[in-house]
């Protein structure tokens, strides 16, 4: 009964979708008020009716309902509690049911926090995420119900997908779901100002907190899925070039982008076509995404099941909703005005020159993922694109805009000296280059990217650092009082672009210097690795809720001093029959000890692999700056004084349209 | 024209992707196309004494269907199976891939057993000679005990009708 009441809910929330995305649009074109007035309480109802589904579905994984084919397919009676609720979201219905239930959360706090925007505004903004709902619960309906039963009902599940079972699966879909998902905000905004040809610094200053938000989702999205790839796969990567990791890094880049061009248009008009553009981009990639993950037109570790009647849905929506808004974008962009000019070297010029290098930065990895696509269709052979390609090409084209990100930030508007600002940073240039030169002979002689990443990431500290100063120079009181009074916008641009500066130093370090070793062991083995000492004490069984598992002992020792016991294991799921590796950390702010149970050999030993990766953390720590970094500007106080102003105006003069009535 | 060029650039990724959608990246060739089945003996289900080979099928063209009683995505070949039974087109093989729980015979006199015989893989070796990664996933063998296709995930109309007729027909089926 509940899936069919989930079921149920679906269908009236698919008719409410329709009714949200059709009504408010066509009632802002004929300036309708009682059209107009549909989108609120459409998309609110919306909402709850994907809540409930979503709720019903999530009933179903908890108790069981091996009647339900989601289920028996995708859980299992002896799995814990919280991966079962972590299952409604492990299939391919229960993640497209996420998306649907995410799209509604990022609507109806729209229509919460759209009170200042003029009517037809909010109305075709809420229209559009109608629309784009629609699809979804759609494709839902049509391909991927999640309700499906089972006849006659099985008797025990399947498990959940082994891989997905930890703790960083709990978070890592909703995370990366509310980032990708959350650019639609800014899409509808696009199409909304297309459609009413006013596109104007209001437009891009509405946007921008939405972006911001949804970049900082999308952020610790991908930090934590790539955290995830590093403790669980039990290879130490931490990013693959996966075509699913480059599905939610494309959206990340356009993302970055938009924000930096959206700054330019809200301050200075200009960029607005590039602009749309990339707010058109972000969301389409997002949709890209889901498309490449979801219809197997790429192969790729994180297959699902896949069905080409879904991928033909996919691709037609696709087409109607990136096609159809590449058209708008055709058909309207002869009356997008040019906005304030600006001289060679200004803040726009760096911002410009810094979104042209993020884009071509996006267009390699956007090749690189989709060129076995191309060969295998133009019958050119079955190749894969790997690592080595997306490094060559990725890190010269990133290096230039990482180096814009400390210099921008310090220009002026409209028009800036060149010779001025060389004199003022020479210091900074001269410190970070020396130092980064030097720094890798300490270690192990010279080394190019070595000295390449760290010269950048010096510099970004130095140039953040700087304006810091710049702006503390002046100004009265304390020098805390000083720091309090600066603006959260700036704040969270310094600590983005410093958290960059951390992630490139973790990313450059442990690409350079780390070691590992793979061994055989038996008991009362010793392995060396970067000056620690690793002793292997045993493998025991240790049974687990729905696996049996073998957990290691490796003591970790330096200079005869015991550091910790890591206990790594090696577990067999008892649906499945997969053998997952779960490897044991020592974490630290200077370097990571890794250590991974390989095969069980002959007399009790095994092989092992250990790791030394030096900074690793700092990539997670950096990407925490960078999220809090986008937060910190998402609540700068003008967007808070302008909402709250307005929801005043708007409060006031309902309750005079009240008295009046 | 400068405006258009982003739907432009679009359109032509949307064709590629159409065309990728009939194409199967996971689809590697299998090793075993164009080679004699491996042999095995297993016990048939539901025949105690009674043991199958694929020696026995000599002469004929028939499906081996790798299936297991614990596996979701087969119930959603079984029907499409019992019709293909039911026409007598070809016979099918069961290979019951790993059943520890013994299920196989119960739940076939249950659903409905569309094998013409069920060979037993209690320990999933044979499943290994053949390099079965999954369940299901079936094999084409023709007259003289060769391999001739192998189809990985469930069997659907179309399918059927776009990989498996044309080359039934081809052996004269």
């Amino acid at each position: 009964m509940i899936p069919e009441l989930g079921h149920f809910a679906l269908i009236v929330a698919l008719l409410l979708a329709l009714a949200q995305g059709i009504l408010p649009i066509v009632g802002a074109q004929r300036g309708n008020a009682a059209f107009m007035a549909v989108a609120r309480p459409a998309a609110q109802g919306q909402f709850v009716f994907v809540l409930f589904a979503f709720g019903c579905l999530a009933y179903s994984f908890l108790t069981h309902d091996f009647s339900v084919e989601n289920v028996a397919r995708n859980s299992y009676s002896q799995l814990p509690a919280i991966y079962r609720f972590t299952a409604t979201w492990g299939s391919h219905e229960g993640s497209l049911l996420l998306w649907a239930l995410i799209l509604a959360v990022w609507t109806t706090a729209v229509t919460v926090f759209s009170r200042h925007l003029p009517e037809d505004m909010a109305a075709r903004v809420i229209g559009v995420m109608g629309l784009i709902s629609s699809g979804f619960l759609a494709f839902l309906l049509a391909t991927s119900n999640p309700f499906l039963r089972l006849v006659p009902a099985a008797a025990e599940g399947n498990d959940m997908n082994p891989l997905l079972q930890d703790p960083g699966m709990v978070l890592h879909p909703p995370m990366l779901y509310m980032g990708y998902v959350g650019f639609s905000v800014a899409f509808a905004f696009a199409i909304a100002a297309l459609l009413s040809g006013r596109l104007d610094a209001a437009w891009a200053r509405w946007s921008r907190p939405w972006t911001t938000v949804a970049w900082t989702f999308l952020t610790i999205g991908i930090a934590l899925g790539s955290w995830w790839a590093y403790y669980e796969l039990g290879w130490g990567g931490w990013w693959f070039w996966d075509p699913t990791e480059n599905a939610s890094f494309m959206p990340w880049l356009a993302g970055t982008a938009l924000i930096h061009s959206l700054a330019v248009t809200e301050k200075r008009g200009a960029f607005k076509s590039w602009t749309v553009l990339l707010a058109i981009a972000a969301f389409s990639l997002s949709l890209l995404g889901t498309f490449l993950v979801r219809s197997g037109v790429l192969s790729s570790v994180h297959a699902f099941a896949t069905d080409p009647a879904r991928g033909v849905f996919i691709l037609g929506f696709l087409g109607v909703v990136i096609g159809g808004s590449l058209l708008l974008y055709a058909w309207r962009a002869p009356q997008l005005a040019a906005g304030g000019g600006f001289g060679w070297f200004s803040r726009e010029s760096l911002l410009l020159a810094n979104n042209a290098f993020l884009i071509a930065a996006l267009g390699a990895v956007l090749l690189g993922t989709l060129y076995p696509l191309f060969m295998d269709a133009l019958n050119l052979g079955k190749i894969s694109v790997g690592p080595p390609y997306f490094n060559a090409v990725f890190i010269p084209l990133i290096t230039p805009a990482l180096f814009l990100a400390g210099v921008g930030p310090l220009v002026r508007w409209k028009q800036a000296s060149l010779p001025e600002l060389a004199i003022r940073l020479k210091w900074a240039f001269a410190v970070a280059l020396v130092s980064a030169a030097l720094l890798p002979l300490t270690l192990d002689g010279m080394n190019f990217m070595a000295s390449l990443g760290l010269f950048l990431a010096l510099w970004i500290v130095f140039t953040v650092a700087t304006g810091f100063i710049d702006r503390l120079k002046h100004g009265a009181g304390s020098l805390a009082a000083r720091l309090k009074a600066l603006p959260r916008a700036f704040w969270g641009m310094q600590l983005a672009h410093f958290g960059l500066a951390l992630a490139v130093t973790g990313a450059t370090v442990v690409s350079n210097y780390e070691s590992e070793r793979d061994v055989r062991m038996n008991i009362g083995d010793h392995v060396e690795l970067a000056g620690y000492t690793f002793t292997f004490q045993g493998a025991t069984p240790v049974p687990g809720p729905n696996y049996q598992a073998m957990r290691g002992r490796v003591e970790v020792s330096r200079d005869g001093k015991r550091l910790d016991v890591l206990q790594p294991e090696k577990r067999v799921y008892h649906a499945s029959g997969m053998p997952m590796t779960e490897a044991a950390i020592d974490y630290g702010l200077w370097r990571d000890i890794y250590v991974s149970l390989g095969e069980p050999l002959a007399g009790g030993a095994w092989s092992v692999r250990v790791y030394h990766k030096p900074f690793v953390g700092w990539l997670w720590l950096g990407a925490l700056f960078l999220a809090l970094g986008g937060g910190l500007a998402a609540s700068d106080r003008r967007y808070r004084i302008a909402f709250k102003k307005e929801t005043q105006q708007a409060g006031l003069a309902e309750a005079a349209q009240g008295q009046r009535a | 024209m400068k405006r258009f060029i982003p739907f432009i650039v679009f359109v032509v990724l949307a064709v590629f992707f159409y065309v990728g959608l009939s194409l199967n990246p996971r689809e590697v060739p299998s090793p075993f196309i164009g080679k004699p089945a491996p042999a095995f003996s297993l016990p048939v289900v539901g025949e105690p004494g009674r043991s199958f080979g694929p020696e026995q099928m000599r002469g004929k063209v028939w499906l081996l269907n790798v299936w297991a009683p614990w596996c979701v995505a087969c119930r959603q070949e079984h029907g499409f199976l019992m019709q293909l039974a039911r026409s007598g087109a070809v016979p099918i093989v069961g290979l019951n891939w790993k059943d520890k729980d013994r299920e196989a015979e119960v739940l076939l006199a249950q659903v409905g057993n569309p094998y013409f015989v069920v060979a037993d893989d209690l320990d999933g070796r044979v499943g290994i000679d053949y390099g079965v990664t999954g369940t299901p996933e079936t094999y084409v063998i023709d007259r003289e005990g060769i391999v001739r296709l192998k189809h990985i995930s469930p069997i659907t109309p179309e399918v059927w009708k776009a990989k498996f007729e044309p080359l039934l027909k081809e052996l004269g089926v």
